[in-house]
């Protein structure tokens, strides 16, 4: 599946605690689109100061339907880029580029997952889950954030599981602390694998927990990027390879998912020593 | 799936067909003068999902060292008013990984490859033109003696007229094709340094690498890059770009120029051609558009044939000229209406 370039129209932007939920009309963006793969957005039109695109997982694409193919993403906002972003409103036009990246992949068996979704990096995990269902897989689900406001899609996610937790650090909703306080019990209900989606930390802690139960896991990173589309080589990070040799690959076309126990989470922000082309240390 | 909404080759202008959009670099001939920039394209691939690479006059792919490298820590980019740091750090797949998948990629689909190379040594840069040598696709060696992004400032040959000259002298031994010298606009005289690689056998000039830059992060209150600096690229950096053409244009006007820096228009690509630039490369432009080369050819094809011009070549320089010179005959004054309605 190759990505599009779209000139889309936005069809509706709403709050959604602290977020913004936008969908847009983009034909042939959803065509071919599955949970994990993203797309990224051009910001504040053709003479725009801000020249790089955002990156944003899809949490739905419908390929049909009387807008003829929607997709919807969900956003805080964070700088310029995402303010302009959010005060676009229904009929805007909006330059969307996708699907891109490599989506989650699905288990070929009714296992039973776990999805673990850091603040809105839900937003992917809640079509997986959908998908995982009708594949016959058990589906648990722990949502966490920093506050109750930062929750993304914990009604959804609560339709289309078997038991669901919820965490935040301010106890204002769920149980006061991490989504890793309650993974475990949640993997002891029997759990086979592992989907994470959410802060670099989080999927550390969720890899490490899913590595002591023995268990795989796939996580949905979110670095920052400028193209979306594998040509900047700003968005590495080191992943060890099936041949064992760890590189700084790509999020963007490699990833964003990657199997957790291939990412070399204690070194992401550097160059490991034995990474292939690391520089060589001179003391 | 509904097509009116794709992002396609750009509409097509009919006066646009009567314009011939060849051009000539160091007696190479290329179908028109719009590249892609090294660094910003890595070596088709990723863009040929988007338009066929072969459209374009070629790509110029990104700078490959002799062994595999890993590139800097992240984070590697922010991005600027009008524009984006970046400290890469030249990571790539090593020339031999290069030669085997890269190359015969471009050549295969009969798009002309610029091939850009960089070393840490002025020995690396003869082995890495001494092995491009002879291969398929290679139209020309784009010698980058200029990233920012190298360990030592030192290595930034470009800044240094002498060292810049050892390293082109080795090349151009080396190489059977031409040798464009890429500069670095971080220099307290371009044309000095440009008239030491030419002496040296540069056939030609690439015009601009980025310029050197900081950002500091105002959550953190620390450099935003793992790298502190990084080259600026992208619109922010044209005028310096332009500065850069024009003055070594007017020094020395028979030596040709592939500019680059901040191109995201036809009408950019046409004051890069007026300055002096034989032909373009556009680079940052393409993160925030994957079809930008594609658009930028379009447009400068509309732009030309709508003041009057019937090849791309006869506007190389022009802004060099007196202003009487300036207007092919027949053509609409293009003083009398404002540049918006003559884009397309």
């Amino acid at each position: 599946m190759s990505p599009v370039q779209v000139q889309g129209e936005v069809l509706s932007i709403r709050r959604v605690g602290d977020y913004h939920a936008m969908t847009v009309v983009a034909p042939g963006i959803a065509d071919g689109a599955r949970p994990g793969h993203f797309i990224a957005v051009g910001i504040g039109g053709p003479d725009s100061a801000m020249v790089l695109r955002r990156a944003f997982a899809l949490v739905e694409a419908q390929d049909r339907g009387v807008y003829g193919g929607t997709v919807e993403f969900v956003f805080a906002v964070r700088g310029r880029g995402t303010a302009w972003l959010a005060e676009r409103r229904p009929h805007d036009p909006l330059d969307v580029v996708g699907p891109l990246g490599r989506p989650f992949q699905l288990p070929k068996n009714p296992v039973h997952a776990v999805v673990v979704g850091g603040g809105y990096g839900a937003a992917p995990l809640l079509a997986l889950a959908e998908q995982l269902r009708s594949r016959g897989c058990r589906v648990d689900a722990v949502l966490g954030a920093s506050t109750g406001e930062r929750l993304f899609g914990a009604l959804e996610a609560k339709r289309m599981t078997t038991a669901m937790a919820i965490t935040t650090d301010d106890g204002s909703v769920g149980e006061q602390g991490r989504v890793t306080d309650v993974l475990p019990e949640m993997i002891e209900r029997g759990a086979d694998l592992v989907y994470a989606c959410g802060p670099m930390p989080m999927l550390q802690a969720v890899a490490e927990l899913a590595a002591a139960y023995g268990i795989p896991a796939q996580v949905a990173v979110e670095e920052t990027m400028a193209c979306g589309i594998g040509v900047c080589m700003t968005c590495v990070l080191p992943v060890r390879g099936t041949d064992g040799v760890t590189r700084m690959v790509r999020s963007c076309v490699e990833g964003p998912v990657f199997h957790a126990d291939q990412v070399r989470f204690d070194a992401i922000g550097t160059v490991p020593a034995d990474a292939l082309g690391a520089p060589v240390v001179t003391a | 799936m509904t097509d009116v909404a794709l992002v396609a080759a750009p509409g097509h202008d009919d006066a646009a067909l009567g314009v011939d959009p060849t051009t000539v670099l160091a007696g190479v001939a290329y179908a028109n003068p719009v590249f892609t920039a090294s660094g910003c394209a890595a070596a088709g691939q990723e863009l040929a999902q988007f338009f066929d690479p072969s459209l374009l006059g070629g790509v110029v792919t990104k700078s490959i060292m002799l062994k595999p490298r890993s590139g800097r820590a992240t984070p590697r980019m922010a991005e600027t008013p009008s524009g984006m740091l970046n400290s890469i750090g030249l990571q790539g797949p090593g020339i031999d990984a290069f030669l085997e998948r890269d190359l015969p990629w471009l050549a295969e689909r009969g798009i002309p490859a610029v091939v850009s190379i960089a070393g840490e040594t002025a020995e690396d840069y003869v082995k890495l033109a001494t092995k491009v040598r002879g291969r398929k696709g290679l139209t020309m060696l784009e010698v980058n003696i200029s990233c920012p992004n190298v360990e030592s400032r030192g290595q930034v040959f470009a800044c240094d007229p002498a060292a810049a000259a050892a390293v082109i002298a080795g090349v151009r031994r080396a190489s059977s094709v031409p040798v464009f010298a890429k500069l670095s606009p971080d220099v307290t005289s371009i044309v000095d340094v440009a008239q030491a690689v030419v002496e040296a056998g540069a056939h030609g000039l690439s015009m601009i690498n980025t310029t050197l830059g900081v950002d500091i992060n105002t959550d953190t209150l620390r450099p935003t890059l793992a790298n502190v600096t990084g080259g600026l690229s992208g619109p922010a950096v044209r005028p310096i770009a332009l500065r850069c053409i024009w003055q070594v244009h007017a020094a020395m006007p028979e030596v040709p120029i592939l500019g680059m820096g901040g191109i995201r228009s036809g009408l950019d690509a046409l004051q890069f051609l007026a300055a002096g630039a034989s032909a373009v490369s556009v680079g940052t432009a393409v993160f925030g558009d994957p079809h930008a080369p594609l658009r930028v050819l379009e447009e400068l094809r509309s732009a030309l044939a709508h003041r009057g011009f019937s090849s791309a070549a006869e506007v190389v320089g022009i802004a060099h000229r007196p202003v009487d010179a300036r207007v092919p005959e027949g053509a609409d004054p293009p003083g009398d209406l404002p540049a918006e309605t003559l884009e397309t």
